[in-house]
């Protein structure tokens, strides 16, 4: 039988719409507007999944985003998705969801006996068994999570999309209930940009599912009427179907938009998910309330659920969870759900804590035949898979206990209603401060400390008829502080049956201590979280709120806690016999609810994630078969393998190409920075360790900047192309850094200093050449005069390269004659495919970065960021010839003379020549005192780079040493982490033309 | 997250901002006649207060330019932002 539980007539589903959707690999049938819940309801499916600790049986609790029970697996494949709450999900066709941890079924469950073996896990259960030995924690820890878990995250990538979306806002509305309807109303109609946020596919909140009338007349009609204007109104946004999840300074808020996960299909054009973040100058919080359990034993089972949850099951989607329904409340304004009952069909019978009834609501329980124990509270629960009795007993308030003879009753549905908890976690996450209100027994908004509003019942106010003028006066307050017009007010009426009055009990029942013990009275769902463990965890000492909540993990889980964070304090208070606000309440974080990490990356993926920076020349590489290095975020090619070469064949022939004939690098990736005005050469004389005020027009000088701690930064060439103008170079990785690092002198220190700096990086391309043949080749192509007389060494010179007009610098990074030449990036292809042509005869060589590093570490170049880290001068790097002694101050000066820099014994940089003649070093290899068989051993210093070196035929290795300077032609241990010990010889940093004779060719 | 007052821009979002500690310390202008412990002071000593806090900020992913922010660091409110080579704002006892 299907549908077996909907009733004949009502609720709000499409009838005319079946639903087919698979629950745990059985067929079922809903309707059009159902959610998973009220259709597995209507289907008389209880048994939703079994809970995480104990695996006990569990139904479903409520009919929103706060449930902790009825969480699923939902989807197949790439798609699925964990501890989706079933009260959420929107029916669609083809569904498929199946229960969570749960092992082989969820009907026949093995971890179920975990329930029967409670005793020995208690709270602090695994904190207390598997802390010893420390050792044993790994293994231990496999099997802990293993058992632990929910759901089943997807191991495919997903293959959906999501967007994000930035908006600016005049007031941000959280909650399309009354009170945020008619706040956005208020706001509206003042002319104000309004966005209306509501985590439900329909706007209303609870008076959909409740009757009520405004002005005397049928609210619902009313309340459309409401909708239908904020429709028309074009400053109003509405976000249905989206929450918001986290709420963070200055009134910035994330949501997430469901924007197609209700649909059929996935959408090829619209996105699954949209992440709002919201900038808005007010907010106004209108989240409502979440209804509170009732703790007693075994309040767990299927078929017990929040009044307020039957109340929607039945008027919302036609479903009646229970023929034979107990009400066990501590209010009256629950009444409402056991007459809609009552009128349904269903049989009655009310449990009440108190002992006073309203007349009226006592006349109107006779004419409908609802039995009423006043005075009472349920004690207990059966039935296996589903409730099927109830024990009941009186309780004698004054003397706070349980008396009398217990009394059956058989029930199919037990609806309880413990009071209402405001939804302050946005509230709470904006800092605002709460306050426990003993009237209504809960934590409601106290102190507001962001550009903000909090209305209705979200701050404890319950009152329709207060509720509606209030909040829609909230509206045209905001929108007036915003300096919009104010609109005229309106005056509703408005009426419900039974006007909410708060639980006049505390939220914990009666009976506490002796009823707990050896009983499992439900705190929190989802974590298994009982009363016996909240007093456990205060006899043991974890007595604070944040200790509670740790020891025993209440209120974390997918929930957070939403229906048991008050039950748990209140617990607490009493245990402690102190009041509720000095026991505290934890703190809530984003985000409000479970939300996928796509949405929070949104287009940030694959080649998205960050960009990309490629040369001019970039398509040539690539074509010509570069493999590729990433440095930063530029793509730098790494070597050119030639047939089927490696790595060290690739490397081998390129070094041997550039020392012998031709190489050309591809250097445009360099850090270029254009300096003009006035003091540049006064700036450069602060920025850098040595002098600059005697560089001439034309030439080029290396630099070396430090931090003002003495330490190197980077390093780079720069030239005096005219009398104020300089062109700067810097590493590729630190050209942002430098940049920054100039303006920060310049902007916050040498305010006077005229001097402007302007990053060039990405107009050059610069094509590197170097070889004992690369002025031969170059001048068939240039105008300049290449003669070593009129272009030497460390000069720059302008003119025309292949027709396009270049700059070439005269340095070299290989230590072979060498020209940088520089062509706006636009030609950068076009002049390198010039040379690639013409230098067929000098057999021109393209090399990458291997080589590049291979070349300069046979001429002891240091590369900053790989020889040096941070924590080295100039003079640690044998680098005293670049520091001007003269200069009376520049940045890093005053810092060599510290204690600690002029130490002798600090590591120093020197070379180290393998004594095998073999062995390549791993860069990053210690240097010991002595070389013992294990760890620890008395370290020396570490090695920075290490390569073969074709030119020579033999491994050569660049080092931090301490003290390495006095220890020219020592002998040094280097342990490797195989276990071979490797000898080598300390030596200086040039290996190769130690004259340097070569680049001045 | 915070809106920033940009002297130059106006209020623009944090994201387009960083931080960079406190305001108002100045380098010395005669590094090589002071002493190892004033030096030391200059490089690393930090106010790290409860309350009004003045520092450093740039908009990088704007203007480019730096600038003085004077936030509670308790509320985290920016009480005011103002250029580089303006005077440091006296703290109201209110």
């Amino acid at each position: 039988m299907s549908n077996q539980n909907r009733t004949i007539y009502g609720g709000k589903v499409n009838r005319e719409k079946p639903i087919n959707f698979v629950f745990n690999g059985k067929s079922y049938i809903g309707y059009q507007g159902d959610t998973l819940a009220s259709a597995l309801l209507a289907n008389d499916v209880h048994l939703i999944g079994r809970s995480f600790k104990y695996h006990r049986a569990r139904g479903i609790l409520t009919a929103g985003s706060e449930e902790p029970n009825a969480i699923v697996q939902l989807g197949l494949g790439a798609r699925t998705e964990p501890n989706i709450r079933a009260t959420e999900v929107e029916l669609y066709e083809g569904l498929e969801a199946s229960s969570q941890n749960c092992w082989p079924s969820v009907n026949f469950d093995i971890g179920a006996m975990n329930n029967f073996l409670s005793r020995i896990f208690p709270a602090g259960f695994y904190y207390k068994t598997f802390k010893w030995p420390p050792s044993m924690w790994l293994f231990y820890e496999h099997f802990i999570r293993k058992a632990a878990g929910l759901g089943q995250s997807p191991t495919a990538k997903n293959p959906d999309r999501y967007e994000q979306k930035f908006y600016y806002t005049d007031i941000t509305i959280v909650g399309g209930g009354i009170s945020g309807l008619l706040a956005a109303l208020g706001a509206g109609r003042s002319g104000c940009k309004v966005l209306l946020i509501d985590e439900n596919p329909e706007l209303g909140g609870y008076l959909l599912d409740y009757n009520f009338s405004i002005n005397e007349k049928d609210g619902k009609k009313w309340l459309k009427k409401i909708i239908d204007e904020l429709n028309g109104l074009a400053n109003v946004v509405i976000l249905k179907r989206t929450t918001a999840m986290g709420y963070y300074d200055y009134n910035y808020l994330t949501a997430l938009e469901k924007v197609t996960n209700h649909h059929v299909e996935f959408s090829s054009t619209l996105p699954r998910e949209r992440y709002w973040r919201i900038r808005s100058k007010k907010v106004i919080l209108a989240q409502g309330a979440f209804e509170r359990p009732l703790v007693f034993a075994d309040n767990d089972r299927p078929g017990i659920m929040m009044a307020s949850a039957g109340q929607k099951y039945l008027s919302r989607y036609g479903v009646l969870p229970g023929k034979s329904v107990v009400l066990f409340t501590n209010n009256d304004h629950a009444y409402l759900t056991a007459f809609e009952f009552v009128e349904k069909g269903a049989k009655v019978t009310v449990v009440d804590t108190r002992d006073l009834l309203n007349a009226r609501i006592s006349e109107k329980c006779k004419s409908l035949n609802i039995t009423v124990f006043k005075s009472y509270s349920v004690i207990k629960t059966y039935g296996d898979k589903k409730v099927n009795r109830i024990e009941i007993q009186q309780v004698d308030k004054n003397q706070n206990q349980l008396t009398g003879e217990v009394e059956n009753i058989h029930t199919d549905c037990v609806l309880m209603s413990g009071g209402w908890n405001p939804a302050v976690q946005l509230f709470s996450q904006s800092r605002g401060k709460l306050k426990y209100d003993l009237k209504i027994n809960t934590f409601v908004p106290d102190k507001i400390i962001e550009n903000q509003k909090i209305i209705g019942s979200n701050n404890g106010q319950f009152n329709l008829q207060e509720n509606l003028n209030e909040s829609f006066e909230a509206g045209i307050a905001a929108a007036n502080e915003l300096n919009f017009n104010s609109v005229e007010k309106v005056n509703w009426t408005g009426k419900e049956e039974i006007e909410f009055t708060h639980s006049d009990v505390e939220p914990y029942m009666l009976g506490k201590k002796k009823v707990t013990k050896g009983s499992k009275h439900f705190i929190d769902f989802q974590n298994d979280v009982t009363a016996a463990d909240i007093f456990l965890a205060q006899r043991e000492g974890y007595i604070s709120v944040e200790h509670t909540k740790r020891y025993t993990t209440t209120g974390m889980g997918t929930d957070q806690g939403k229906t048991s964070n008050v039950n748990a304090l209140a617990l607490m208070s009493h245990i402690h016999n102190k009041p509720v606000d000095e026991i505290g309440h934890t703190t809530f974080r984003p985000p409000y609810a479970p939300q996928t990490i796509g949405a929070i990356a949104g287009r940030s993926v694959d080649k998205l994630f960050d960009p990309e920076r490629k040369t001019s020349m970039h398509e040539w590489h690539v074509e010509n078969k570069a493999v590729f290095e990433d440095v930063g975020q530029w793509k730098r090619p790494y070597y050119f393998p030639q047939n089927k070469e490696d790595i060290h064949q690739a490397v081998k022939r390129e070094c041997l190409a550039v020392r012998n004939s031709l190489g050309i690098l591809d250097a445009s990736t360099l850090g270029k920075i254009d300096l003009q005005g006035p003091d540049a050469a006064k700036f450069l004389n602060m920025i850098y360790t040595n002098a600059w005020s005697k560089l001439e027009i034309g030439s080029c000088r290396y630099g070396l900047m430090c931090n003002e701690h003495g330490m190197i930064f980077d390093d780079g060439v720069t030239s005096r192309l005219g009398e104020n103008h300089y062109h700067m170079t810097t590493t590729t990785g630190g050209a942002a850094r430098v940049m920054s690092w100039l303006e920060e002198f310049l902007q916050t220190e040498w305010l006077d200093m005229r001097v402007f700096c302007t990053s060039v990086t990405e107009q050059w391309a610069v094509l590197s050449i170097s070889g004992p043949n690369s002025r031969e080749f170059l001048k068939d192509l240039t105008n300049i005069d290449l003669s070593k007389e009129n272009f030497p060494f460390m000069k720059f010179r302008e003119g025309e390269v292949c027709g396009v007009k270049a700059r070439i610098f005269r340095i070299s990074f290989t230590g072979e004659l060498s020209y940088e030449v520089n062509v706006p990036a636009r030609y950068g292809r076009y002049v390198w495919e010039k040379f690639m042509e013409h230098g067929k005869k000098y057999n021109i060589t393209p090399y990458g970065t291997e080589t590049m590093h291979v070349l300069r570490a046979e001429k002891g170049f240091i590369i900053v960021g790989q020889d040096t880290d941070g924590s080295v001068t100039p003079s640690d790097m044998n680098m005293d010839w670049i520091v001007s002694k003269k200069k009376e101050d520049f940045l890093g000066k005053r810092s060599f003379t510290r204690p600690d820099t002029v130490r002798h014994d600090r590591k120093k940089f020197v070379g180290l020549l393998v004594n095998d003649k073999k062995t390549i070093l791993p860069e990053g290899s210690h240097i010991v005192e002595k070389a013992l068989k294990q760890p620890p051993m008395k370290m020396l210093g570490h090695v920075t780079s290490s390569y073969y070196s074709p030119t020579l035929g033999y491994p050569i290795a660049l080092a931090m040493l301490k003290d390495g300077f006095s220890k020219m032609g020592e002998q040094v241990v280097v342990p490797l982490m195989n276990g071979k010990i490797i000898e080598a010889t300390v030596t200086d940093t040039i290996f190769y033309d130690k004259e340097g004779k070569r680049n001045n060719e | 997250m915070f809106i920033i007052n940009c002297p130059y821009c106006g209020e623009r979002d944090q994201t387009e901002f960083t931080c960079h500690g406190e305001a108002h310390i100045a380098r010395p202008d005669n590094p090589s006649e002071i002493s190892d412990e004033e030096w030391g002071k200059y490089l690393f000593f930090r106010e790290n207060p409860k309350g009004t806090h003045f520092e450093r900020w740039t908009h990088d992913h704007g203007c480019r330019r730096w600038f003085n922010v004077m936030r509670d660091t308790v509320t985290d409110q920016i009480i005011k932002t103002y250029k580089m080579g303006e005077a440091k704002p006296v703290i109201s006892n209110e």
